[in-house]
């Protein structure tokens, strides 16, 4: 029981809970934004300026009835959103959000902020995805209604499909970053060029960066790639079945997916907690504010950009973003042998 | 509990390839025999891991990705046969293909 | 209870339950758990990578595909009129056999393993990082890994002929 113990499972719990305040955020800041892009106030009566909004959600979905269809197989039924609620936060536990701290001197040595040091955390995190597709397999099965079976089938046909390019997307980070690790990544991006040019992988790696959020607005169902859940094709798709809480453990699933997706893109990519201005055991803010901006970006995608139609949904990963993640591949691993990482 | 040797990590994977072996023998769905299959293959590759640790080499991991390559290719085409069964015969029962019987 | 011992119960036990198990899709998830079970021995083995990529290849993939076909043909449940009533070892022909047969194996295989003594403890310190593994996939081991990407390319176009319909373009 040393204070290093304790604090790591107190990190634990404060991750879970972050997630899941995160989540809850999230509802707020899209429906925000969204308001505000269509020139409309969106929610302001709950709570100042509409920010008890989520609260009301999440009172309103524990208050309603639960329904499962009669012929619905019960135990998958009720498996389904457990499955996508746990690969959702057990992603998230690789990922590191700032560099060693101390905690303000009340431990000895320096606690890394993530739940898991593991050394092969990026390929734990594609895993943790191409588990989640199960979840939604389940899901449309288990309901035994053509709209969820249909859109269940699309749905993990399209997550199968982008898996690809954001595995290679993840490859070519590998090469210039040279392990497997998170953190070892984010240590290589200290620093700057020029002395203002911070050593993000982005400027390295631009279309990598691009395929990886591509790539990660589709595996995470969001628009313009939510075909398989929009409201006008297939009802609701995968969760159309499914009412209060299961549901809302959906849409926890896909809220914090898209926090994992952000948080790795951060750190594969924007440099994770390094910044300036600010020293080594505060570089959460900066991770926060990093995370942030993907966030706002995803919310904005979807409230700008039409669905796309699910035929050219596929051909578009398969036909145009796995090409060119392989071409990035091959040309950075060229780059990478000329110039010597 | 003392820590697990060799020997026991190869009984375990005696057990699960037995398993496998039941479960080709013993069920009459073509599935299901498939996957069996692929629980003899997954035995063979904790052999093959716990071999390379006790002789401190890599090969034995080197192995196993091959074997999970191999496992893949043959699931994909199996399960490609499977469906070609079944558009014939509307059924996955083993015993039901027996045209070419004399 | 060391880490050993429950992911070799979870794993035993949930292949006995596939291969007893009538409804095919419960049997796809319960082997889905035993991959999970041996991908943690395998990290217990210091084999991460490998651990890694039997979730990804195997559980992430390989039974995604089998989940697929089950749900797409809606796999009936086995017909055998013995099914309700008749345990597999007192089934006449094949099936008793079979089973008799894998209760052997294990028996011979324990036995032999009983013979073999010092099946000794494991060495010390880890064996491989992932780019050990790399080096050597790509210098000693690089003809494999040619031929292997060929299989997968050929595999991929005969399950994509095999399943295709007749007459269709």
């Amino acid at each position: 029981m040393t204070p290093l113990f304790i604090a790591q499972i107190g990190l634990t719990l404060f991750v879970f809970v972050m997630l899941l305040s995160s989540a809850a955020g999230m509802v707020y800041v899209e429906r925000k934004v969204a308001a505000f892009l269509q020139q409309r106030l969106g929610p302001y009566l709950v709570g100042p300026k509409g920010l008890l909004q989520p609260l009301a959600d999440v009172i309103k979905l524990m208050f309603k009835e639960e329904l499962r269809p009669r012929a619905a197989d019960a135990f998958l039924f009720a498996l389904a959103p457990v499955i996508s609620a746990t690969c959702a936060f057990a992603a998230f536990a690789v990922v590191p959000f700032g560099g060693d701290t101390t905690l303000l001197g009340l431990i000895p040595e320096g606690l890394r902020l993530q739940v898991a040091d593991v050394n092969v955390a990026i390929l734990v995190v594609f895993a943790i995805a191409s588990m989640s597709v199960y979840g939604i397999v389940l899901a449309g099965w288990s309901s035994n209604s053509k709209y969820s079976l249909l859109g269940g089938l699309r749905s993990s046909a399209q997550m199968i499909s982008y898996e690809l390019s954001y595995g290679l997307a993840l490859a070519s980070v590998l090469l210039v970053g040279n392990s497997l690790s998170l953190t070892d990544i984010v240590n290589r991006q200290a620093g700057a060029w020029l002395g203002f040019i911070p050593r993000w992988f982005v400027f390295v790696q631009p279309i990598g960066f691009l395929i990886y959020m591509t790539a990660g607005i589709a595996e995470t169902n969001r628009a313009p790639f939510d075909f398989p859940e929009a409201e006008q094709e297939l009802v609701a798709g995968y969760h159309t079945e499914y009412s209060s809480m299961s549901f809302a453990m959906f849409f926890l699933a896909e809220y914090v997916n898209m926090v994992t997706v952000s948080a790795v893109a951060t750190d594969l990519f924007l440099g994770g907690w390094q910044g300036p201005f600010l020293s080594e055991s505060f570089g959460w803010v900066w991770f926060l504010l990093k995370v942030a901006a993907i966030l706002f970006f995803y919310v904005w995608m979807r409230w700008t950009l039409p669905r796309y139609r699910y035929d050219q949904l596929m051909r578009f990963g398969w036909k145009i973003l796995l090409p060119l993640a392989v071409i990035n591949l091959l040309v950075t691993a060229a780059g990478v042998l000329y110039f010597g990482a | 509990m003392p820590e697990p040797a060799l020997g026991d990590y190869l009984a375990l994977s005696a057990v699960l390839f037995a398993i496998g072996v039941a479960g080709v023998f013993v069920r009459r769905n073509l599935i299901t025999i498939l996957l069996s299959i692929e629980i003899m293959l997954n035995a063979v590759n904790l052999t093959f891991v716990a071999f390379g640790r006790a002789l401190a080499s890599a090969d034995g991991q080197i192995v196993v990705f091959f074997v999970m390559t191999v496992a893949a290719a043959e699931a994909a085409v199996g399960l490609a046969i499977v469906i070609s069964l079944f558009r014939h015969r509307e059924s996955l029962n083993p015993d039901s293909f027996t045209s070419l019987k004399w | 209870m060391t880490p050993f011992y429950l992911f070799a119960a979870i794993a035993v036990g949930a292949s006995l339950l596939v291969i007893a198990q009538r409804n095919p899709v419960y049997s796809v998830l319960l082997l889905i758990a035993s991959f999970g079970a041996l991908s943690g021995l395998y990290v217990l083995l210091d084999a991460p990578f490998v651990a890694v990529i039997q979730i990804i290849v195997y559980a992430g993939a390989i039974m995604v595909l089998f989940l697929f076909v089950v749900m797409l043909l809606n796999a009936p449940h086995e017909e055998t009129h013995y099914d309700e009533q008749v345990h597999p070892l007192m089934r006449p022909g094949p099936m008793r056999f079979g089973a008799l047969l894998a209760l052997g194996l294990v028996v011979e295989l324990m036995w032999a393993l009983k013979r073999g003594a010092e099946s000794g403890r494991f060495a010390g310190g880890a064996v491989s990082s992932v780019s050990a593994i790399g080096r050597l996939l790509f210098t000693e081991y690089a003809f494999a890994f040619e031929v292997t990407s060929i299989l997968i390319v050929v595999a991929m176009v005969g399950a994509v002929l095999l399943a295709r319909r007749e007459g269709a373009r």
